[in-house]
């Protein structure tokens, strides 16, 4: 049960953390398919730093300049997606498949270079990510996507920046007709996803394992996190919730086999099959009041009517 | 397009050639950055064990290599089409890879369980791969869901399932637990693998066969079937506006299935083509992660701006590189370089309708120079390029 609940909040707040990235980023007016590709490079540089930094640095500064690294890596790397969409008018989706697609081919790169080696493995020690509440061991991260969580439904709710980015989502030429740089804002909307998505690819990297392999990127958890989103209906605690919710399957994946739950016979491809079935059953449901917003996905023409 | 006033032969010429033009330039600047790339890794081996060995693909290991890249060439124009057909009518398929990997479990299931001879276990491949691409279909007909969510749902649907009832909690009929992979074809029904018809032979390979000739059919079919039929013109009239369509006493809505349904049938029947070459075998504990071939697929259309026998070309290209990729000298590149190297350029096949608006512009320019009364032609693609 305590190994359920550890597996739960651990994978839930990566799903939280990159869905809400991926909030920003739609609300914004941008389809971001390429959360996978910004968790891999966010994850790479994040694990990069913390297996570069000399053995004795302080776990305080060791998770500071990881997750500092992975955002903004996460950053840096949303900027070629914001670049393509919003200046040069491209093809959202595209232009994310692409990132994905380029993203697994760098870390690859980027990581047997670092090693010197053919492997693309690369060993870390992550104690200074991980601690303990009675037998309970979490990651930083679960605070730390408390935090970001809270920050996230603030800035989207409670503030001008954020009623000016939802606005650019949902209506772009009534938002410019009020002097919002339309523009501005997408950039924005992406960054924030990029920094959002990098520390999610750090957090689904370093806490569970010592040797991340980066030929598996980060098996469709990006996608995941879409999913999420849209079960969360672009709102941040419905994000939280369907994020944990899961998660839950996912866990339940990984101890299938080891507890009492292996006399029912399903093996962990049914209980990983089961998130997307369900998120598939929900949009089905919700497709004729969808939350979505209403100009994602459309290139803004400051020309166009 | 057009149809009242067709554009004339030297417009659509150049129409053309502004396609190819900006994918030459995807590809330039593409290739450009991978040399870039290996010139930081290791600048004493950059240009002759480096780049020389992607630009000479598998001809390298003449004739070895040539074989091993027609063996990946045939799945990867089958994928390609795949997109490019949805493409035509206004849909994304992503979901390529999901279709992809159902179609290389019916092209297994008949092969290895049913002994069925190899066009059989073909044509259960494309059935398989079209139930897959008609759910995303049937999601985006009536429930009006983006057809890229679905597809990316269901290929991982599709992935978990295809694993679960391979691996049979590892007594799955089909899988050889000494090798965790399936079966080897060869061995277990030799009659289901596709003829060589000494291709194998000519490339001193064991599985190059015509699935690359069957392959290229099937582009020259998809091009009739999209330019020379009424069916083909709806589809792309969907694409183009599906309220015109409508409004033209068009059903858009059977014509979206329709369209992702012979989308995912391609695609599967590229798994078929590549399974049944008994190259290699499915590996359902390690496959975590969903075939690249329905993702390069993206990259071969998008490269060839959709052209059905453009895509024919630009999966050739894509392939050579990646075998030649294969060849660099792990001592000093990762292999990978390839991947990156294909992932630049359809990352700049995203913005490449930009390069072709610039170089259409450049062309139509000298034309006017040299023919000013030619000025019927430009006003129609200026109509053209807007869309």
């Amino acid at each position: 049960m305590l190994l359920l609940i550890k597996y739960t909040l651990l994978y839930g707040i990566v799903l939280m953390l990159v869905a809400l990235g991926g909030m920003f980023s739609e609300h914004s007016g941008v389809i971001n398919i390429a959360l996978e590709g910004i968790m891999v490079i966010g994850g790479l540089a994040g694990v990069l730093t913390t297996a570069s930094l000399p053995k004795g640095t302080a776990p305080v500064v060791v998770v500071i300049a990881a997750i500092a690294a992975a955002a903004l890596a996460g950053m840096l790397y949303s900027l070629l997606l914001a670049f393509a969409s919003i200046n040069l008018k491209a093809d959202q989706t595209i232009g994310g498949t692409a990132l994905n697609m380029l993203a697994t081919a760098i870390a690859i790169v980027l990581a047997k270079n670092f090693n010197g080696s053919t492997s693309s493995k690369i060993s870390y020690t992550n104690k200074a990510f991980l601690f303990k509440i009675g037998d309970l061991e979490l990651s930083v991260f679960i605070p730390i996507g408390i935090i970001l969580l809270i920050v996230s439904y603030i800035v989207m709710y409670k503030t001008r920046f954020g009623l000016r980015l939802r606005a650019c989502g949902e209506h772009p030429q009534a938002a410019d007709s009020v002097g919002i740089n339309v523009y501005k804002m997408r950039y924005a909307g992406v960054l924030i996803s990029g920094f959002l998505g990098g520390i999610g690819g750090l957090a689904y990297v370093i806490p569970s394992v010592q040797t991340w392999n980066f030929e598996v990127g980060v098996a469709g958890t990006g996608f995941l996190a879409l999913a999420v989103m849209i079960f969360g209906q672009w709102k941040p605690f419905n994000i939280c919730g369907a994020a944990m919710f899961f998660a839950v399957f996912k866990s339940l994946a990984n101890i299938a086999d080891s507890t009492a739950l292996s006399s029912l016979g399903w093996s962990s491809n049914i209980y990983n099959m089961m998130p997307f079935i369900a998120s598939m059953v929900i949009l089905a449901f919700t497709s004729k009041n969808s939350q979505a917003p209403k100009a994602e996905g459309v290139p803004y023409d400051k020309g166009s009517r | 397009m057009a149809k009242e006033n067709k554009p004339s032969l030297g417009a659509s010429l150049r129409q053309k050639s502004g396609g190819v033009l900006a994918a030459l330039l995807c590809i330039l600047i593409g290739m450009l950055i991978g040399l870039v790339v290996l010139f930081i890794i290791n600048p004493s081996h950059a240009w002759k064990d480096g780049f020389l060995r992607i630009i000479q693909g598998g001809f390298y290991d003449f004739p070895y290599g040539v074989g091993k890249t027609l063996t990946q060439t045939a799945p990867l124009i089958m994928t390609g089409l795949s997109v490019a057909f949805a493409f035509k009518t206004g849909l994304f398929n992503i979901g390529a890879a999901g279709q992809y990997t159902l179609g290389a479990f019916g092209a297994l299931y008949c092969a290895l369980v049913l002994n069925l001879p190899w066009w059989a276990c073909l044509l259960a491949s494309a059935l398989f791969g079209a139930l897959w691409g008609a759910i995303p279909g049937i999601f985006k007909a009536y429930l009006n869901i983006n057809e890229v969510i679905t597809s990316i749902m269901f290929n991982w649907i599709g992935l978990y399932l295809v694993n679960e009832i391979i691996y049979g909690r590892g007594s799955g009929v089909m899988y050889d637990a000494h090798n965790t992979r399936t079966w080897k074809i060869a061995e277990k029904a030799p009659k289901s693998l596709i003829p060589s018809c000494g291709m194998s032979e000519l490339f001193h390979t064991n599985n190059t066969t015509i699935a690359i000739f069957l392959a290229i059919a099937v582009a020259v079919l998809v091009w009739v079937i999209l330019e020379k039929t009424t069916f083909g013109y709806e589809l792309k009239a969907v694409g183009l506006n599906k309220n015109a369509a409508r409004y033209a006493g068009i059903n858009e809505k059977k014509n979206i299935i329709l369209s992702m349904t012979i989308a995912g049938a391609l695609a599967g029947f590229g798994a078929g083509l590549f399974y049944l070459s008994g190259g290699s075998e499915w590996n359902p504990l390690n496959s975590t992660s969903l075939p690249a071939m329905g993702f390069n697929g993206i990259a071969t259309a998008l490269l060839a701006n959709s052209h059905p026998i453009g895509t024919v070309f630009s999966s050739l290209f894509i392939s050579h590189i990646t075998v030649g990729g294969a060849y660099l000298p792990t001592k000093y590149f990762p292999t990978e370089i390839a991947d990156l190297i294909s992932g630049i350029i359809i990352y700049l096949c995203a913005f490449s309708m930009l390069f072709r608006g610039v170089i259409e512009k450049k062309l139509l320019h000298k034309n006017d120079m040299a023919n000013a009364n030619a000025d019927t032609a430009p006003k129609t693609e200026n109509g053209k390029e807007g869309k």
